[in-house]
């Protein structure tokens, strides 16, 4: 087969052959395979409902490392445990101390009243603040850029030590880092998922059309363009494809859509799931294994029609 | 129609089963191809609807070198060739009258209903319509394949051994479409070794015949 002929299967004239309909029956002339159709339709079906789960993965570890992150940033405090004739000296001390570090935009000593709010899950409402060697709290917002936690650390530690900067990166870090990760592997795992299912699609493609090298010979012989033989397989395939996909992505929703939310499950399982606009997301699987199945019988087709004259 | 100049093909590189040969299917012609088993028969007929392209030498098809067509224009000279095997194959799962409209089919033309009843009685398969490749006889599947030759109104008809495998009533049957083709201006060129078909169509035609022998074309002898 010369260059120019791959070049006339081009997917805008078989997608206009998958899109128009077909009152001829054209697709007729490929032998009815049912036991090939129900195993495409079922592994596209398995695959979309894998799909379904990988891409919640991926939503969801995406929106908590996203969270972690603003939390972390928006957590950063300065605590001050001091004895009661120092604690005084030792607040204007650090109050004075982050007026000069860069990246600080603001400094701000939590009253009374905000620091009980805090300790009322562990002592209840009333708790006299003023009675306890409650410490100090200050709360810092952040530049953009940031500033230098280490150094911020060391000058408090000679200043005033009884201050403790407490970023709770050490603690809250590893989890970023952690669900980002999973986020990677939910969308290498929709990309292995996509990858299958097109090498799936590829093996019963192919193996549709070993088996039905007699009847592309005979379709040949009588003057059928490569494309009117190849759409009959992609059109086919894509169908299958599509459908077995359209019917594992529901199931997946509804999966999904069962599992208990964030509340019953005491955050448990941090909401893996779709919200709001997100539940569209997985709308986009049958298209894209649809496309998958255009691509790979196409694929097989032409490499099958090269080695028929 | 076709053109063959000093045209040789060979399966391997250096051995060709066909050399040097020349040869003019005029529109309207009548030819009969022999040689022995073995001699290239098939071959022959496979280059003129381009299954299989020349080593050397040039052939062109209704104006067109062969070697420069693309597998669309392959696609198109086949329309215009209708070819009759002896084990002729067709689409098992589909009903005869199916089977015969399937170049209208894949070309994207309309099925007209009555011409194809006309064409069934013409071949006398109007009774096997529905009926399913595998439940046709050796000589009904002849048939078949013929009007599915002709369906598409071609300028040439190739037939090899298209009498092969049927009995004298048969082939003569065959012989007599063949030839009603023929009247009507189309070229047909068969391909056998049985000399008593060739006898028989003489006697009602004007047809040339060739033969392949020590790997080239020669008119035979007018008396077969």
């Amino acid at each position: 087969m010369k260059k120019a002929d791959l070049k006339s299967l081009d997917l805008a004239t078989l997608w206009r052959g998958l899109t128009r309909p077909d009152p001829a029956g054209t697709d007729r002339v490929v032998p009815p395979t049912g036991f090939t159709a129900q195993l495409t339709v079922f592994s596209a079906a398995a695959m979309a409902f894998l799909a379904v789960f990988a891409l919640a993965l991926a939503l969801a570890t995406g929106r908590l490392a996203e969270r972690w992150s603003t939390e972390l940033a928006q957590t950063v405090t300065v605590r001050i445990s001091a004895p009661e004739d120092q604690i005084d000296e030792q607040t204007v001390t650090v109050m004075e101390a982050l007026k000069t570090t860069p990246g600080i935009v603001e400094a701000r000593l939590l009253p009374d009243d905000e620091v009980e709010k805090l300790l009322e899950p562990w002592f209840g409402p009333d708790v006299p603040v003023e009675a306890l060697p409650v410490p100090r709290l200050i709360e810092i917002t952040e530049a953009t850029e940031g500033f230098d936690a280490e150094a911020l650390r060391l000058r408090l530690q000679g200043e005033a030590p009884g201050a403790v900067l407490d970023d709770h990166t050490r603690w809250r870090q590893p989890l970023v880092s952690a669900a980002n990760r999973l986020r990677v592997l939910g969308l290498v795992s929709l990309l292995l998922i996509g990858a299958a299912s097109g090498a799936m699609i590829t093996l019963a493609a192919k193996a549709a059309l070993a088996a039905n090298g007699q009847v592309i010979r005979v379709l040949r012989l009588i003057g059928a363009r490569d494309i009117t033989i190849a759409t009959a397989f992609v059109r086919r395939f894509t169908r299958r494809a599509a459908m077995g996909a359209a019917g594992g992505t529901a199931l997946g929703m509804g999966a999904i859509w069962a599992l208990p939310s964030m509340d019953q499950a005491g955050s448990f399982l941090t909401g893996l799931g779709f919200q709001g606009w997100g539940w569209l997301w997985p709308l986009l699987i049958p298209p894209v294994a649809a496309a998958i199945g255009f691509g790979a019988t196409r694929w097989a087709a032409l490499k099958m029609l090269r080695e028929v004259r | 129609m076709i053109e063959m100049q000093n045209l040789s093909f060979g399966y391997s590189g250096n051995d060709p089963l066909l050399a040097d040969m020349s040869l003019t299917l005029q529109p309207g012609s009548f030819h009969f191809l022999t040689g022995p088993s073995g001699a290239g028969k098939t071959t022959f007929l496979r280059l003129c609807y381009a299954d299989l392209l020349p080593s050397a030498g040039r052939m062109t098809a209704f104006g067109q070198d062969v070697r420069g067509l693309s597998r669309d224009g392959i696609a198109g000279l086949r329309r215009r060739v209708g070819v009759v095997h002896q084990d002729t194959q067709f689409l098992d799962h589909l009903p005869v009258a199916e089977n015969i409209a399937l170049p209208l089919l894949v070309s994207g033309e309309q099925v007209d209903m009555p011409a194809l009843g006309e064409l069934l009685a013409w071949v006398q398969l109007s009774g096997h319509a529905r009926a399913m490749p595998p439940e046709l006889s050796g000589g009904e599947r002849q048939r078949a394949a013929l009007a599915r030759a002709v369906i598409m109104s071609p300028d040439l008809i190739l037939a090899d051994e298209p009498t092969g495998n049927l009995d004298w009533d048969m082939s003569m049957r065959l012989l007599q479409l063949l030839i009603e083709l023929n009247r009507s201006g189309k070229a047909v060129l068969i391909a056998t070794h049985d000399l008593n078909l060739i006898r028989a169509a003489k006697q009602q035609v004007q047809a040339r015949v060739l033969r392949i022998a020590g790997k080239r074309l020669q008119l035979a002898g007018a008396d077969l």
